[in-house]
């Protein structure tokens, strides 16, 4: 039974997007300052630090979760992904990402990488969602910019691409 | 926004969790899904000197049927129980209340078991709980003991835990035939906690109306099979007697006018499911 | 002037910002890399909204490891001052406390620590004697004799009280047949970006000069403020912006009270800081928009003509006038007659001061509280006529031939028809459906309003109409200000290619990839060749006082100065590439990446080559062309002149013409609004990119929505902050938007280079009154304020009176003034001892220690004065706190009054409980109590949901413990059904 001191800091090791990574947190380290200030990943936003906003989330064992609502410590050995792993390769956007840019889903984009992850997660497990079931996913979200309607069209138009995209999983990677 | 130093234990074992929560000595909380505890910690509300992450715990992991009742235990997520199939044949209330439980972000990480031990009085679980005269079950590094909801919730955030015992299930009464079931709440947006929302089960005998968001827990009350204005009057006196408070979100009359029509409605539904 | 047609316009082009954005890429403030050795700050806040700043005692913080200083307003004393004002008063307007606070969420004190984790331990630590003032939050309130004044060196809380006349308003108002007046308590709310204010700052001692980055987004104005503030010339501070910013929608101009508190905090500790804001912080210490009192009246003929408005405004700024305030209020000086064409305008315009968080930029300014009145004005009109309120809209829209229209208060309207705008959106829109949706859905019972709005939509602001606060003489003394400097910058480089830099800050609005399609065109490359940046940077880039991103100015001016820019770079290089070719510039064009002769193709340059020429061979440059490689251009328009003697205000260059309706159902049972159809019609003249026009549209109506119906800054009557998190201050999501009919019609600015207007802000201003009209005409109703809740809307469904409690229950607690927070509650139980000894009790410190919940440790001041350190929490949510109990109205046996405060880090606490003890005739006592308490500070801002119930679990703890105390001899068993007694008591009834 691990007992992490709050006195010490501590390595936590999880993989994200599919890399083993380690980073020394204290057992009080949010998940967000984890992956932003250890990692240097900074693509995922913090924008209350009390689960409303919803710009903070990834994938945890491929699942949505509040990145601000988990402590690093307790992603122990999880698999965690992020904004940073959405896209195809370098300079390639994933269909999701590449909906958005079409959509004008986005403005400021701070609130996106959280939007991207929670419709990449629940696309993966619902390939064919109605309208209703994305704006209730995405209503988990805030956005100050965009008035939502181009980030739901988005969300329509990135399914039903990876619906005909299924097809050939080998060619196309998620989202 | 940053929580407060605290010791971290990763339970491997129901044993350690417990011999942990008794060493703490009531200074220690168990973190499970964490969508309550975390902005409490992130807001610096609550201080607690250890964390006992209990979600490794495969004891936990699973619900499960067991005499007349689906027992959930503590490491089972609330979207976990809403993508159970046959929950809506199992628990047809809680089927009925778990999608307005938060966003489906938090719902992937919070737990039932979570929501009743933070007895939040607008929570939907432990209306449901209440609703449904499940039980707690409580366990110690000693004992374990079984708590009916109705004894469970005593006050704003607080409840018949003791200190060095944690809730390691809910068990939910499974659907009975004749009775009906219905959940309605409303709230500011879709997905805030309740202004008031109301869990109703009506057999051949009784109806049992439970409301939240309005007294400092959730409330239940049994009432005879009223309809007509005898209904409206036993509606009536349950509102005021909730002794509904004001905030920035509702008035008071808000309130009980809600418990009025809220009431009614999932009365009449679940009459008319009652089969 | 103003190009025409659609080389512009580039539809649904992608955005060159989007993939940068959508891979996690952006380069935010929070982002950004910091020198080795940066320190983090937390700020300590006050919890109070009014109060004496009586001693500070950092002593426990600074014992924990890596709190490196504790900096406190005392010790900024010296190398800052003020933020000034627009306005010359006597308001020390400072960024940091110093001996009062004077609402709740003021910085107090700055904890700077290796990390923001241990920054905020140390804040933990930090103890701030306060001693409490009566607050006043009401702007009505604050204008009585005996209100308390929060600037004593101005001996009241008015500002300013200025009063205009405008035609003939007393000759309209005698003569006129009707008149009519509404009153208006427009709420507060605020922008809330996603993305919370970021600064970090630093300090060179030895060149007496600041280098802060900050999220800021202008008016760059305020860069004069900051300056001014630290104490330093305006070049020894050089303020930057980070490439990317996480939306602002007004309220980062605000962060500028921030970027002087960590630059000197910096220099106080000889090393950079940084501050990134939590929500909580945002929520309570960023901008508010302005809360204002209005009563307008009109005068109006039997045809709902308006022939004169009379304003009357009463603007609360909050504790703080801070630049550019009182802009909100003068902002819409000239647009005082929305969309009509009204000769005769009064207006009287106050300026308070009150107990809340200071006021600035919010999207919309000033213009959801003007268009709030006027429009709810012109239903009343309508419906005290018995006419449609849409013809009298129709009736006083100022006809098409009539522009350029100067209206009464001087502004210049630019260009429109508004009342064929008007019919395309009645018919484009489907009114007449809608008519029929009411008619069905009445004729069903239910609840079902349309509702009309036209304003006009104000862009790029006149960096002088604030000085309409002013009199005529001091503004004569002061020296006139006016004008809207823009500025751009093209710069080619050795190999040809083309760098953009404006001085727009961007939040998001995608102005790269609209300036690089213009830029392209100019010079015939794919807008792939031009590269635009927007950080800025003050030590080296062009900028000026109205560079930013505000009042919709990118569109109508900065688009329109970097086309000016580039134009002038473009004719150069002509002149370089007709030297070569031996022609004339002007027979030459730039298309496709050449620069060919008109006639024949075949005599041409490469773009890259002509564009590379000043560097590598000056020589081929002709002399009188000087140097093609960087230009700056700057832009103001004429038209934006100075207030004039008579007080005309050209506020702002472009007029943009919203015409809006809507159909909504009211939930006769809970209140709720649904709604059913929003059209909304826009002319803001060219589009320059319809897709990022729409996004402007939809974003504006959403924050709409949210301020008419979710959003409100709520204060307590004490000045508690009641709103303090994002499920208290409740944005829309996405499952509370309703879909949106946009339309367009176009009327090009006459005024602006590419003859677009600004369109980002309309929606906040026509949106709230066009949802409250729908409202209105619902319920049948002539007065209704924002916001529209459920429970507001209910209770106006609902019968006045409410089905009373059944017969021989106890009545409910007292329905509590609006406002008003007092927890309130009673409760009553037997112990066993007899009176004597429970009175004996009461006055035992050691017997205190026991029953005060949590209690460490009970000094006796005096026999009836005790202090104690407790530990007060319910459930899991806990605090220690500083405690100080007063017995008085002693009678003893009989009764006692205590008053009691508690103050820590959860904020503070106080109240009032009067405790008798009767015999209850079998030699035990029966104790009754009652009590009233109040709560501040965090606890009441983010858990004031849960306060009601937490005061009776720790009061109801207190006299449960005192009877446990009293009773808890000799009777096994007693002590158990006592508690459960005295629970039973405070908690919910059985």
């Amino acid at each position: 039974m691990p007992k992490l001191s709050a006195a010490s800091r501590h390595s936590v090791s999880f993989t994200v997007n599919g890399v083993a990574r380690s980073v020394e947190v204290e057992s009080r380290t949010l998940l967000t300052d984890a992956l932003r200030h250890g990692l240097g990943m900074t693509g995922t936003h913090v924008g209350c630090e009390h689960g409303v906003c919803g710009s903070c989330t990834v994938a945890i064992d491929g699942t949505m979760a509040r990145a601000c609502l988990t402590l690093a410590v307790a992603a122990e050995g999880c698999d965690i992904r992020t904004v940073e792993g959405l896209g195809l390769g370098p300079g390639r956007l994933g269909v999701l990402q590449a909906a958005f840019k079409r959509h004008h889903a986005l403005q400021c984009g701070f609130c996106t990488a959280g939007i991207l992850m929670s419709l990449d997660t629940y696309l993966r497990r619902h390939p064919d969602p109605s309208r209703e079931e994305l704006t209730l996913v995405i209503g988990g979200h805030l956005c100050r910019c965009t008035g939502y309607a181009p980030i739901v069209a988005a969300a329509l138009d990135a399914a039903a691409e990876l619906r005909g995209a299924q097809k050939h999983p080998e060619e196309t990677a998620h989202a | 926004m940053k929580p407060p130093a605290f010791d971290y234990i990763r339970a491997a074992h129901l044993d350690e969790a417990l011999g942990a929560l008794h060493a703490s000595g009531g200074d220690a909380r168990i973190l499970a899904g964490g969508q309550s505890l975390m902005p409490m910690l992130n807001m610096r509300l609550t201080r607690p000197a250890v964390l006992i992450d209990i979600m490794r715990l495969d004891a936990l992991a699973q619900p499960r049927l067991e005499k007349g009742a689906l027992v959930v235990p503590a490491g089972v997520r609330q979207a976990a129980l809403l993508d159970r199939a046959t929950l809506v044949d199992e628990v047809p209330l809680l089927a009925q209340a778990l999608p307005w439980v938060g966003h489906a972000q938090t719902r992937a990480r919070g737990t039932p078991c979570g929501s009743v031990a933070h007895a939040d009085p607008s929570a939907e679980t432990p209306l449901c709980l209440l609703a449904l005269e499940g039980e707690v079950r409580l366990r110690s590094r000693k004992r374990a003991r079984v708590v009916k909801s109705v004894d469970f919730f005593t006050g704003m955030m607080v409840t018949a835990r003791a200190e060095d015992e944690m809730v390691e299930a809910i068990a939910l009464p499974l659907r009975r035939p004749g009775t009906g079931y219905a959940f309605a709440e409303v709230a500011r947006r879709h997905g805030d906690y309740a202004i008031v929302a109301c869990a109703a089960t009506v057999d051949s005998r009784r109806i049992r109306l439970a409301v939240g968001g309005v007294a400092d827990r959730p409330t239940a009350r049994d009432l005879p099979l009223l309809d007509g204005s005898a209904l409206d009057d036993a509606l009536n006196a349950f509102a005021w007697d909730l002794g509904a408070g004001e905030d920035v979100h509702a008035t008071a009359r808000y309130r009980r006018d809600l418990v009025r029509h809220l009431g009614r409605q999932v009365i009449k539904e679940a009459l008319r499911c009652r089969n | 002037m103003g190009i025409q047609g659609e080389q512009f316009i580039r539809p649904s082009v992608e955005r060159v910002e989007d993939a940068t954005l959508l891979s996690g890429g952006g380069r935010y403030i929070d982002d950004l890399g910091t020198r080795p050795g940066t320190l983090h700050a937390a700020i300590v806040r006050s919890p109070h909204a009014h109060a004496d700043l009586l001693a500070i005692d950092k002593a426990a913080a600074l014992t924990l490891p890596g709190v490196v200083a504790v900096i406190t307003g005392s010790d900024l004393l010296d190398i800052t001052t003020g933020l000034v004002p627009a306005l010359r008063v006597s308001v020390d307007a400072r960024a940091i406390a110093v001996d009062r606070v004077r609402y709740v969420g003021e910085p107090v004190a700055i904890v700077l620590a290796a990390d923001r984790y241990r920054a905020e331990d140390g804040a933990d630590l930090v103890t701030v004697r306060y001693r409490g003032r009566p607050a006043v939050v009401d702007p009505e309130a604050a204008l009585i004799p005996d209100a308390p004044v929060l600037h004593g060196d101005v001996g009241s809380n008015l500002m300013s009280d200025r009063s205009f006349a405008y035609g003939d308003p007393d000759g309209a108002f005698s003569t006129a047949l009707h008149s009519l007046a509404v009153t208006v308590r427009y709420p507060r709310n605020t922008g809330s970006p996603m993305e919370c204010y970021g600064v970090v700052a630093e300090y060179d001692p030895h060149e007496d000069a600041y280098d802060v980055l900050a999220n800021f987004q202008g008016p760059f104005s305020i860069h004069a403020v900051i300056a001014r503030a630290l104490k330093v010339p305006g070049n020894r501070l050089r303020l930057r912006t980070p490439p990317d910013s996480g939306g602002s929608f007004g309220v980062k101009q605000g962060v500028a009270p921030y970027a002087v508190l960590m630059a000197a905090a910096a220099r106080v500790v000889g090393r950079p800081v940084k501050w990134v804001e939590d929500r909580l912080e945002h929520l309570a210490g960023s901008v508010s928009a302005t809360n204002r009192v209005t009563i307008l009246t009109a005068a109006f003929d039997a045809e709902g003509r308006v022939a004169a408005l009379d304003w009357d405004q009463l603007e609360d700024c909050g504790a703080y006038l801070r630049a550019p305030e009182p802009a909100t209020l003068y902002r819409m000086h000239g647009n005082m007659t929305g969309a009509y064409a009204i000769s005769h305008v009064r207006i009287r315009n106050r300026v308070v001061l009150t107990n809340k968080l200071p006021t600035g930029l919010v999207r919309g300014f000033g213009g959801p509280q003007v268009y709030y009145p006027l429009e709810r004005l012109m239903q009343r009109i309508a419906r005290h006529l018995g006419l449609d309120p849409l013809d009298v809209i129709r009736r006083n829209l100022i006809p098409a031939d009539a522009f350029p229209y100067r209206t009464a208060t001087g502004a210049l309207y630019d260009s429109g028809d508004y009342r064929q705008a008007l019919d395309i959106a009645v018919g484009d829109g489907g009114l007449s459906a809608l008519l029929g949706r009411r008619d069905a859905a009445r004729a069903e019972g239910r609840i079902y309003g349309i509702g009309f709005t036209a304003a006009v939509e104000p862009s790029v602001s006149n960096m002088g109409y604030i000085t309409a606060v002013l009199t005529p003489a001091e503004r004569a003394k002061a020296g006139p200000k006016n004008g809207a400097q823009s500025t751009a910058t093209i710069t080619l480089d050795p190999v040809g290619t083309v760098t953009v830099q404006v001085a727009s800050v961007p939040q998001g609005q995608g102005h790269r990839t609209v300036l690089a399609g213009i830029v392209a065109d100019i010079f015939g490359i794919p807008p792939a060749q031009v590269r635009v940046t927007t950080d800025l940077d003050t030590a080296k880039d062009a900028w000026s006082i109205a560079s930013g991103n505000y009042s919709s100015r990118f569109a109508a001016a900065v688009a329109g100065v970097a086309h000016l820019a580039a134009t002038r770079l473009r004719d150069k290089l002509a002149r370089i590439a007709a030297a070569q070719l031996n022609l004339k510039a002007e027979d030459l064009v730039f298309a496709g990446g050449r620069v060919s002769s008109r006639t024949n193709p075949d005599a041409f340059l490469p773009f890259a080559r002509v564009a590379a020429t000043s560097h590598w061979s000056p020589g081929l440059v002709p002399d009188d062309v000087g140097s093609a490689i960087r230009e700056t251009a700057f832009w103001t328009p004429p038209e934006l002149t100075a207030p004039d003697a008579e007080d005309h205000v050209a506020s702002s260059l472009c007029h943009g013409f919203i015409f809006d309706f809507c159909g909504v159902e009211v939930d006769r049972a809970t209140g709720k609004l649904r709604i059913d159809r929003y059209v909304t019609m826009h002319d803001c003249g060219v589009i320059l990119h319809p897709g990022m026009v729409e996004g402007q549209v939809r974003g504006g109506f959403v924050q709409a929505l949210g301020a008419a119906v979710y959003e409100e800054l709520v204060y307590g009557e004490d000045g508690a902050f009641l709103s303090g998190t994002l499920a208290d201050y409740l944005l829309p999501t996405a499952t509370e938007v309703p879909d949106l009919r946009i339309l367009h019609f176009t009327s090009p600015s006459p005024f602006t280079p590419l003859g677009a207007k600004g369109v980002g802000e309309g929606n906040c201003m026509s949106t709230p009154v066009c949802l409250a009209n729908a409202v209105a005409d619902a319920l049948d109703l002539d007065t209704l304020d924002l916001p529209l809740t459920p429970a507001k809307l209910r209770a106006l469904v609902a019968e006045a009176d409410e089905v009373p409690p059944p017969a021989g229950h106890r009545p409910a607690t007292p329905a509590a003034k609006p406002g008003d927070r007092t927890l309130r509650g009673a409760g009553a139980t037997v112990v066993a001892a007899a009176p004597e000894a429970v009175w004996a009790l009461l006055l035992d410190p050691d017997v205190l220690a026991s029953v005060i919940p949590g209690a460490h440790g009970v000094k006796k001041l005096s026999d009836t004065h005790f202090t104690a350190d407790v530990t007060l929490g319910v459930g899991p949510v806990k605090g220690r706190y500083a405690a100080d109990i007063t017995l008085s109205d002693l009678d003893p046996p009989r009764g006692a009054t205590l008053t009691g405060t508690v103050s820590g880090g959860l904020g503070d606490g106080g109240g009032t409980g009067r405790v008798t003890l009767e015999p209850d005739g079998s030699g035990g006592t029966r104790i009754g109590y009652t009590y009233e308490a109040a709560v501040g500070g965090k606890v009441a801002a983010v858990g004031g949901r849960l306060l009601d119930g937490a005061a009776r679990v720790v009061i109801g703890g207190f006299f449960a413990a005192l009877a446990r105390r009293a009773g808890g001899t000799g009777q096994p068993g007693l002590m158990r059904r006592l508690l459960a007694r005295v629970l039973a008591s405070t908690g919910v009834r059985p």
